[in-house]
């Protein structure tokens, strides 16, 4: 008897393993991690390149002993005994030169300070004041000049030298890679992977599934947590290892703020990928929010420096209260408790964008 | 046997994007369960916007749907789970290997296929580990129609499953495609190939501009046309003015020819529809030779859906 093909229908349907509750959930995060892996230039911008920057900068700005300051001293009678008083001077580089030279090495800036031999032994100096190291030279002629010529101080003082890790640039700039690196993956790798999808028609193809929107997302953003863990490991790393940098605060504290600011700049990048169909309009709309943070929120130079008026707006943007959180728990081992206005400003930001997002989200 | 919901019932189906595109106006289709339906069209016929109304991804503008038996509206857990779908344009993850992503669609569902034996039937085991970014056009396809048939879908839709793939590969998925019907499940495709839909359907639906002009088996469908073959001729070019002053040969007189059931000319060539080539073929060399006209080309074949449609339309399915 020749087969015929019955219907499907669930009573006659052969008996299956089911799959558990979180299946879809287990298999989009392995499915994410294995593509972040096998994407090539995606391992640059994540992993290498701040490594690089962090590694050329902190080569690039790391504390010298300070160059002895040139001074000239104008060649003549007295420019002698000038140069014998100030040679003990280890920080200073003297030379006598006839006086247009001297003028001229002065305002081209070779010299920081010139010394002008009077006839009747006084001298003149010749400086700028707003060049520090041309006052500092002034101080430390005259000292010279005066100690030389017998002055005794009234007060007796001493030195205590000390160059501690904490305060130089690489220790301020490492937090500043950190923040900076965990908002643009996590808008990138949010909003571009997400818009990327939808033009591909994928995210279409996967809402025909009964596949669970939360599992989707919760799958995305495990995949950050995962990729910030590694992001971390890599730049204190070379931070320690590379820069003898001190981490003061714990570790968990650190992870913590540190999951806080990669999910808060997750929210923003579905924020980013809610409409937007092509991943030409995506890539400008995350420019865009990026662009002011890398400016203010302390990457690279303190923000301080920017007029007290902006300061309150600043420090309201998320990657400026990531920054100085991390700095904070990084560099002078603050408790979590001590960053909470800092955490709250994150949370603020990415629950904001993600509820919107959320209700604007174009899925098919 | 029970009195089995039909698997897809549509009636009024309209949808009009922005206010303004009417892709679709007033569908009525029913499928039974355990066929294969097609669905056949030229570009912009709205075959993919009705389609995905049906899997429930497009909000119509007005008109019922009703699948197995279910609303979208009320069933869409329920639905999704029984359904499996291959749009028109998925371009799947590149980095994850076939395997993989059978796997991950795998997932989604309470009780799917084991991927082994979905790859297995798609003939795509033997690519199993190779990332999706290097597989041929054809693999492509197959791969989607994999991840739509992992569901253990009873009801599949498929659109497009065969455009741009070269004939070898199209073959080769007819074959998956009747597999899928042995299997017992309800398939909906889409084609522009007639050939296709002629090879593959039980029952098909001839959409133009939004709506269907013609549904039925393709016998019935090419019944319609009149006529089952079609008699091909056309004459040497300047043999009409050669002719003796005599008229030439209209298309009312080829009408009348012994056996003539109807009649297009697409450029000088003439198609007749008849009923038996050996009964019109005498009259018409006489015809022309009494006219003085010379035959430049005749051929006969089997009556085909194209020319069911170029019969509706007056245009060609594929203008290529
Ligand atoms: N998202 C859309 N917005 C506006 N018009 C659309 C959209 N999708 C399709 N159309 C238009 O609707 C018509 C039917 O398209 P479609 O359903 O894709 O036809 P087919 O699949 O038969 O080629 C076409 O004129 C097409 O341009
Ligand atoms: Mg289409």
């Amino acid at each position: 008897m020749p087969a015929v093909p019955q219907p499907i229908t669930t009573e006659n349907r052969p008996r299956r393993p089911v799959n558990g509750r979180f299946s879809s959930y287990r298999q989009l995060l392995l499915a994410r991690m294995k593509e972040l892996y096998r994407e090539p230039e995606l391992i640059f911008w994540i992993f290498i390149f701040p490594v690089l920057l962090a590694g050329g900068l902190g080569v690039a700005f790391r504390a010298h002993a300070p160059s002895p300051t040139a001074v000239a001293i104008v060649s003549g009678p007295g420019a002698a005994r000038a140069r014998a008083l100030i040679a003990d001077d280890l920080n200073l580089q003297v030379s006598v030169l006839p006086a247009p030279v001297a003028l001229n090495d002065f305002r081209f800036g070779r010299v920081a300070l010139v010394v002008i031999p009077g006839p009747q032994g006084q001298y003149t100096f010749r400086l700028d004041p707003a060049r520090s190291e041309s006052q500092l030279a002034r101080l430390q002629v005259n000292n010279a000049l005066q100690q030389g010529a017998g002055r005794r101080d009234p007060i007796s003082v001493g030195d205590q030298v000390a160059s501690e890790s904490g305060s130089r640039y690489i220790d301020f700039l490492i937090p500043g890679l950190l923040g900076m690196n965990l908002m643009n993956s996590g808008m990138w790798g949010v909003g571009f992977a997400l818009v990327e999808m939808r033009q591909r028609k994928l995210l279409k193809r996967l809402v025909a599934t009964p596949m669970p929107r939360s599992q989707f997302l919760a799958a995305l953003a495990t995949s950050r947590l995962v990729l910030m863990l590694v992001e971390m490991v890599l730049l204190l790393g070379i931070g320690v290892l590379g820069f003898r940098m001190q981490i003061l605060g714990s570790l968990l504290t650190i992870v913590v703020v540190g999951a806080v600011g990669a999910v808060s700049f997750a929210g923003l990048g579905l924020l980013a990928a809610c409409r937007a169909q092509k991943i030409e309009s995506v890539s400008g709309l995350i420019n865009a929010v990026m662009m002011p943070m890398w400016v203010f929120s302390g990457v690279f130079f303190s923000y301080q420096r920017f007029p007290s008026m902006l300061q309150p707006l600043i420090r309201g943007l998320p990657l400026t209260a990531l920054n100085d959180a991390l700095r904070a728990v990084i560099l002078e081992g603050a408790s979590l408790r001590s960053q909470a206005l800092r955490l709250l400003i994150l949370a603020v930001w990415g629950c904001g964008s993600a509820l919107l997002a959320l209700r604007w989200f174009r899925w098919a | 046997m029970d009195v089995m919901p039909a698997a897809i019932r549509c009636s009024n189906l309209r949808k009009t994007y922005d206010g303004q595109v009417e892709a679709v106006r007033g569908l009525d289709l029913e499928v039974a369960v355990g066929e294969c339906f097609g669905l056949l069209g030229p570009n912009g016929a709205g075959k993919t916007t009705s389609i995905e109304i049906l899997e429930g991804l497009l909000e119509a503008t007005s008109g019922e749907v009703e699948i197995l038996g279910r609303t979208w509206k009320h069933h869409r857990r329920e639905l999704q789970q029984m359904l499996g779908v291959s749009l028109q344009e998925t371009r799947l993850s590149e980095k994850l290997t076939v395997r993989e992503t059978v796997a991950l669609f795998a997932s989604f569902y309470r009780r799917p296929q084991p991927v082994d034996t979905v790859l297995e039937t798609l003939s795509l085991t033997e690519k199993r580990d190779a990332w999706v970014g290097k597989l041929s056009g054809g693999q492509r396809q197959r791969l989607a129609v994999a991840c739509a048939l992992v569901a253990d879908p009873q009801l599949l839709f498929l659109d497009e499953p065969t455009t741009g793939l070269d004939p070898q590969s199209r073959r080769q998925l007819w074959e998956v495609v009747r597999e899928l019907q042995h299997q017992g499940r309800t398939i909906l495709l889409t084609t522009h190939y007639m050939d296709e839909a002629e090879r593959l359907c039980d029952r098909l639906a001839i959409m133009d501009h939004g709506r269907v002009m013609i549904s039925g088996t393709p016998a019935e469908l090419i019944a319609q046309v009149g006529g089952h073959h079609v008699l091909e001729f056309s004459v040497a070019p300047g043999s009409a003015s050669e002719n003796g002053g005599r008229e030439p040969v209209s298309d009312a007189m080829l009408r009348r020819l012994p056996g003539v059931q109807g009649l297009h000319r697409d450029d000088s060539r003439v198609a007749l529809h008849v009923a038996e080539p050996h009964a019109t073929i005498p009259a018409l060399l006489e015809i022309l030779q009494r006219h003085g006209q010379e035959l430049a080309h005749l051929s006969t074949r089997q009556a085909s859906l194209e020319d069911v449609f170029v019969k509706l339309t007056g245009r060609h399915l594929r203008e290529d």
